[in-house]
């Protein structure tokens, strides 16, 4: 990929920042994103809470499903490919869609090598957990990070710990002498020259939204109060009793997300959450975020 | 950055979108800035800046608290106003297809009109009223303008759009100058307030300026 390239595609993700991305399982869905003020649609078969109640082996989406999603809506479309698999990502960018997201939600097909995005032409969003994660897949190529959180859970938790400690370990990079950046890139896993500059700007080098469990507008400002760019909602709004309200509220909120008395009135009477699921009993297996390094 | 602390400066609608790297700009062509979230916010402005960013999402955004009323009125008591790609689309007075939303200024523009992000690009012009020398553009998942109403001018004509236009009041890019090294449209803009700006150089690029100046903007948890 041409720097000049590269560069257009992580500011792309400029021009998200302070919105909300929404998945969608069909047209009908993708308009009612578009109407309530979504910045991208996420277009795949199965929300994450289905792949998750469904199991089996999850893969990118059917093309033709894409497609028309993406003729439906002119807001950015994006879609998944599984971790590694760098021939669905081929496709994908052939369908000329905006972003891939290379997903933990989707079953891995590589447990040792994440796709080299440097080969494509179209930008990647990659999860993260912590803050060498994050830099890794910057380093393949990605250009957009979000928290991995646990997807179709509607439980924010995972989110929470991922935002937190990303934060955390940018604090400490920050505060660290020059001769013990190497040492602190080494420990965890980070290029080094990154770290350089997540030492410079004391925050990541790329736009970073929120994902994985965000299911209220409470959750999507809490997760903007932590400092992320902007919030995915998975499985959070089509789950929910009256989706097109509560992907209004989200909308609002992640907009006036340091503004209570708008959050307030924001969160009344939005119906029925989509039901949760805790992530503490959980077995290990179970758990996305584990999937991918 | 109180709202009224900065009388006669430029506000950057702080909604959703490019904000922060309009703030960064406008910094740098010595004029006062500060975001604006609030009808309250305008007081004092001399000019309002519309970033990009996406047009459905700012426009469902700006309805909450009566922004557009306010902005509309604002306007109609001298505020001038310059849309950048999302913000083109909610100034236009047609958007072809759609519904327009603020129609404030007599231009037609096509959304998304390059493709997907695969088609976005970077080029150079010139822009003679704006800037002596060519300078960097950055169109992303771009709109056209497609057509200039008697009382616009026309500042930059490509291939077969308008690329960037204005009227007494109002100035349209399709294109990001903020997610450039050149300053020459933001110089262009204050004066366009009637606000003093520094620096006078022929393309305005700005040596210091990185594509990651944008983030002493950013929220810090």
């Amino acid at each position: 990929m041409a720097e000049n390239r590269y560069l257009l595609n992580t500011q792309l993700a400029q021009m998200l920042k302070g919105g909300v991305i929404m998945d969608v399982v069909n047209v009908e869905q993708a308009q009612i994103a578009q109407e309530a003020g979504a910045v991208a649609v996420m277009a795949l078969e199965r929300v994450p809470a289905d792949i998750r109640k469904q199991g089996g082996v999850a893969r990118m989406s059917d093309p033709g499903l894409i497609k028309a999603i993406k003729e439906a809506v002119t807001i950015p479309v994006m879609a998944k490919a599984r971790i590694g698999h760098f021939v669905e990502a081929q496709i994908l960018q052939a369908l000329k869609i905006d972003y891939i997201d290379e997903s933990e939600v989707l079953t891995p097909a590589d447990e040792e090598c994440h796709i080299d995005k440097t080969r494509f032409e179209i930008p990647f969003v990659c999860g993260a957990r912590n803050l060498g994660e994050a830099l890794r897949r910057i380093a393949e190529g990605a250009a957009m990070i979000r928290t991995k959180g646990e997807a179709g859970t509607g439980n924010v938790v995972e989110a929470v710990r991922h935002m937190r400690t990303m934060n955390r370990e940018i604090r400490q990079l920050t505060a660290l002498p020059a001769e013990e950046i190497m040492s602190f890139a080494k420990v965890n896993g980070i290029p080094y020259e990154l770290a350089l500059d997540v030492k410079k700007l004391g925050r990541l080098p790329v736009v970073n939204f929120a994902a994985g469990g965000i299911a209220t507008p409470a959750d999507a400002a809490l997760m903007m109060q932590l400092g992320c760019d902007g919030v995915f909602v998975g499985s959070g709004i089509f789950k929910s009793g009256d989706p097109a309200r509560r992907a209004r509220a989200i909308v609002k909120a992640t907009a006036y997300f340091n503004d209570p008395e708008q959050l307030l009135e924001v969160s009344m009477d939005l119906g029925e959450p989509m039901a949760g699921l805790d992530v503490a009993t959980m077995a290990s297996e179970q758990r996305l975020a584990g999937r991918g390094w | 950055m109180d709202a009224g602390a900065d009388p006669g400066g430029i506000g950057v609608l702080d909604l959703q979108g490019g904000v922060q790297e309009h703030l960064d700009h406008l910094r740098r062509v010595g004029v006062a800035t500060r975001p604006v979230k609030r009808a309250a916010d305008l007081a004092g402005l001399a000019g309002l800046i519309i970033p990009g960013g996406e047009s459905t999402c700012l426009s469902r955004l700006l309805t909450i608290f009566g922004l557009d009323a306010a902005i509309r009125q604002a306007y109609d008591q001298g505020l001038k106003l310059w849309g950048t790609c999302a913000g083109a689309i909610l100034l236009a007075r047609e958007s072809v297809g759609e519904t327009p939303f603020l129609g404030l200024i007599d231009i037609a523009v096509s959304r998304n009109a390059f493709g997907s992000q695969l088609d976005s690009f970077n080029r150079e012009a010139l822009a003679p009223a704006v800037a002596r020398e060519p300078i960097p553009l950055t169109f992303i998942r771009a709109p056209k303008i497609v057509r200039a109403g008697e009382r616009v001018r026309v500042l930059l004509r490509l291939d077969d759009y308008i690329a960037a236009a204005e009227d007494d009041r109002i100035l349209v890019t399709v294109f990001h100058p903020e997610l450039t090294p050149s300053l020459a449209f933001h110089r262009y803009f204050a004066r366009k307030c009637g606000l003093s700006v520094v620096g006078d150089d022929d393309a305005g690029l700005d040596p210091d300026w990185t594509p990651l100046s944008w983030t002493r903007f950013s929220s810090h948890a």
